[in-house]
């Protein structure tokens, strides 16, 4: 308990995500749910459980990064942190702050302070806008007793430090390619100097080639503005070079916690040893990975206990019936596994 | 004589402002068996080379020279009908996105027989039978239910496993796979590759892997093929092309890979982005982003930017970069003068 006290009540702690959950309903409108079942009029409700109970702690001047495959509900973390979800139960605290019941205007100071980049740069970029317009918007939202003047000097200072020439304000988003466009997402989300940024798949729609140039712009950035990072990806070759602690999510719930040299060293969850070993890697001969057998299982029926069982190799029968919780190992890593909780793994 | 050999050729595009180069003197060959991969960035041109090999290229893309030889025999100039009983027969394909290659209006099975009795007199009860045998060899599980499903009901890894069944349906010498694991997960890609891998193997069936995944290629491919602007740039043994890479786009293409640089360092990047097709620079079409114009002596090379490069041999490998072709000649000089 004094681990989990001092965790969560650090005063590092500049986002606080507790026990989150967010559904999303199939089942469309109230009259939709009404059924004939048997000559009796029944309603019927159908949920994807997209997260359920997700608790992360995001210091000050760090980036976390949340991995997992798709379907895990890493993006929906994202969005409900940043206010475009609203979650399901659960809270969200920014700097001490509770912000997820915040409504859109008390919302607008938190907003100056989170920005978000997102995957896909070919349609995160109004096409309708120049990029000098696209760039001026938010600080015009966020600084509305700025004159002309700062706006611009703040729009060229931003695209200079991305590596963007600021003569290229006059033209559309469709005159670039998906690395300057990324670039001009992320001079978007810059603009405004903000603190925290969450990036979902910054760079999982670019080439090879560009990632590194873009990852290492979000690295600069991070450097010089000593900003803090909610990093979503799936790219684990990603997460070690980038990350500073890592959460492994597999659907919808967190499997393991870790810094990120503990984690890629000795992995302890199973789903966190089999998704290591399936990176595809230069130097090996031939895959050695762990195989894993079957599906990732559809978050609309959740199985009973341990999400992982169906495809974990080490699976009991309590594991079936019992949901394990996250537990601090010796080394202050944070493993959800009944195995590694008893000592069989 | 190998398997299948492609020799000068030339893919163009005809659009209104002229034909664009999409392929430029592309050669390779593939022996029975051999597994060979393909890698660039989008763009390169490496899906134009594999649809180019079965004449699958739409319009306005045309093959404007050269020649892709199967057993002697050239695909590119062979009637429509006769190279019909090469495609899906002798050489099938898997692409990218199994939900888009599969039809869904049709059942698993009934895709699966279609295509055996297209191309074999064959009762519909013998074709189910193999339909299942096929299922069974990509480990589809309860495959006796699945012939009677549609594709969405089964998961991306599922129809990806499908639709490598339906490739080896006819028992064909090659496989060309396009990016077949980009739209999954990297478990299920994985598994999915292992699986590739090991019916190539056992049915000593070719492969052409196209990916801009180096990691794949390096565990899947004896030998590869690196891409840059509709030209070949590197091609050897895929060992030697990841240990010792020549070419500099090949070299700032693998130095790029998070895994290759200290973790909190920054990335070694290449600069610059690749040029569109219908505006190459002139020379070396890597050269604006390359690394190694200048000589020792701050000079920038002139040929880079003049001429094309022509291959060298360096090693098992073959190589277009004038750099190179200058560092191998200064070598033999040395050694003369020894």
């Amino acid at each position: 308990m004094t681990a989990q006290a001092h965790r969560t009540g650090s005063a590092e702690a500049l986002l606080e995500i507790r026990q989150l959950e967010k559904r999303f309903s199939l089942s469309g409108d109230f009259l939709d749910q009404l059924r004939f079942k048997g000559g009796k009029l029944v309603r019927k409700q159908e949920y994807v459980h997209a997260i359920n109970g997700v608790s992360l702690d995001i210091n000050r001047g760090e980036a976390l990064c949340v991995v997992g495959e798709s379907g895990c509900g890493k993006s929906t973390v994202a969005r409900t942190v940043m206010g475009l979800l609203s979650p399901s139960a659960g809270e969200v605290h920014y700097d001490g702050t509770r912000i997820d019941n915040l409504g859109s205007r008390q919302l607008l100071p938190f907003r100056k302070r989170m920005q978000m980049i997102f995957q896909n740069p070919y349609a995160s970029l109004n096409p309708r806008m120049t990029i000098q317009q696209t760039l001026e918007e938010p600080l015009r939202l966020h600084h509305p007793d700025w004159n002309r003047q700062q706006v611009v000097d703040q729009v060229e200072q931003v695209m200079t430090s991305v590596g963007i020439d600021p003569d290229w304000g006059k033209r559309f988003g469709h005159e670039f390619s998906g690395g300057q466009r990324q670039r001009i997402a992320i001079a978007r989300a810059l603009a405004v100097d903000p603190e925290f940024i969450v990036a979902d798949e910054p760079i999982s729609a670019l080439d090879v080639s560009i990632q590194a140039q873009v990852l290492n712009l979000l690295m600069d950035a991070q450097r010089e503005r000593n900003l803090t990072y909610l990093f979503i990806t799936h790219d684990l070759a990603v997460v070690e070079h980038f990350g500073t602690r890592v959460a492994v999510m597999y659907l919808g719930t967190v499997c393991e916690i870790a810094d990120t040299a503990t984690l890629f060293a000795k992995p302890r969850h199973p789903y966190t040893q089999a998704l290591l070993s399936a990176i595809p890697r230069l130097d090996d001969d031939g895959p050695q990975h762990i195989r894993l057998t079957g599906e990732v299982p559809t978050p609309v029926n959740l199985p009973s206990g341990c999400v992982f069982h169906g495809r974990c190799p080490y699976a009991n029968a309590r594991c079936r019936q019992e949901v394990p919780a996250l537990q601090t190992q010796d080394d202050g890593v944070r493993v959800a596994c009944h195995a590694v909780e008893e000592g069989r793994l | 004589m190998a398997l299948l050999e492609v020799n000068h050729l030339d893919v163009h595009f005809a659009l209104r402002k002229g034909d664009v180069h999409a392929l430029r003197d592309i050669n390779f060959t593939l022996e029975r068996g051999e597994r060979l991969g393909i890698v660039g960035e989008s763009g390169a041109g490496k899906s134009v080379a594999a649809f180019s090999l079965l004449n699958l290229i739409a319009k306005p893309g045309f093959i404007a020279g050269g020649e892709v030889n199967f057993e002697g025999k050239t695909l590119n100039t062979m009637s429509e009908r006769r190279l019909r009983k090469v495609r899906g027969n002798r050489i099938s394909m898997i692409f990218q996105d199994p939900m888009m290659t599969l039809n869904p209006v049709l059942s698993i099975g009934e895709q699966m027989i279609e295509c055996l009795k297209a191309h074999r007199r064959i009762t519909t009860k013998a074709a189910r039978a193999i339909a299942l045998d096929k299922l069974q060899q990509v480990q589809l599980p309860s495959p006796d239910t699945r012939l009677a499903q549609y594709p969405h009901e089964l998961s991306g890894g599922m129809r990806q496993r499908v639709i490598i069944a339906i490739a080896l349906l006819l028992d064909p010498d090659i496989i060309i796979a396009d990016e077949p694991t980009t739209a999954l997960d990297v478990t299920i890609q994985a598994e999915i590759m292992a699986l590739l891998l090991n019916l190539c193997e056992q049915h000593n069936v070719g492969l052409i892997l196209i990916t801009h995944d180096l990691g794949v290629v390096s565990q899947v491919t004896q030998r590869m093929l690196v891409m840059y602007a509709g030209r070949v740039i590197e091609q050897g043994p895929t060992r030697e092309i990841i240990n010792d890479p020549q070419h500099p786009y090949t070299q700032g293409l693998i130095n790029a890979l998070p895994q290759m640089a200290t973790p909190g360092e920054p990335l070694n990047q290449i600069r610059g982005s690749m040029p569109s097709l219908s505006n190459l620079p002139s020379g070396c079409a890597f050269h604006p982003r390359c690394n190694f114009i200048r000589r020792a002596d701050g000079q920038t090379r002139p040929a880079c930017v003049e001429q094309v490069p022509g291959f060298v041999t360096s090693g098992n490998c073959q190589v277009a970069c004038h750099m190179v072709a200058e560092l191998l000649e200064d070598r033999r000089l040395q050694e003369e003068s020894l």
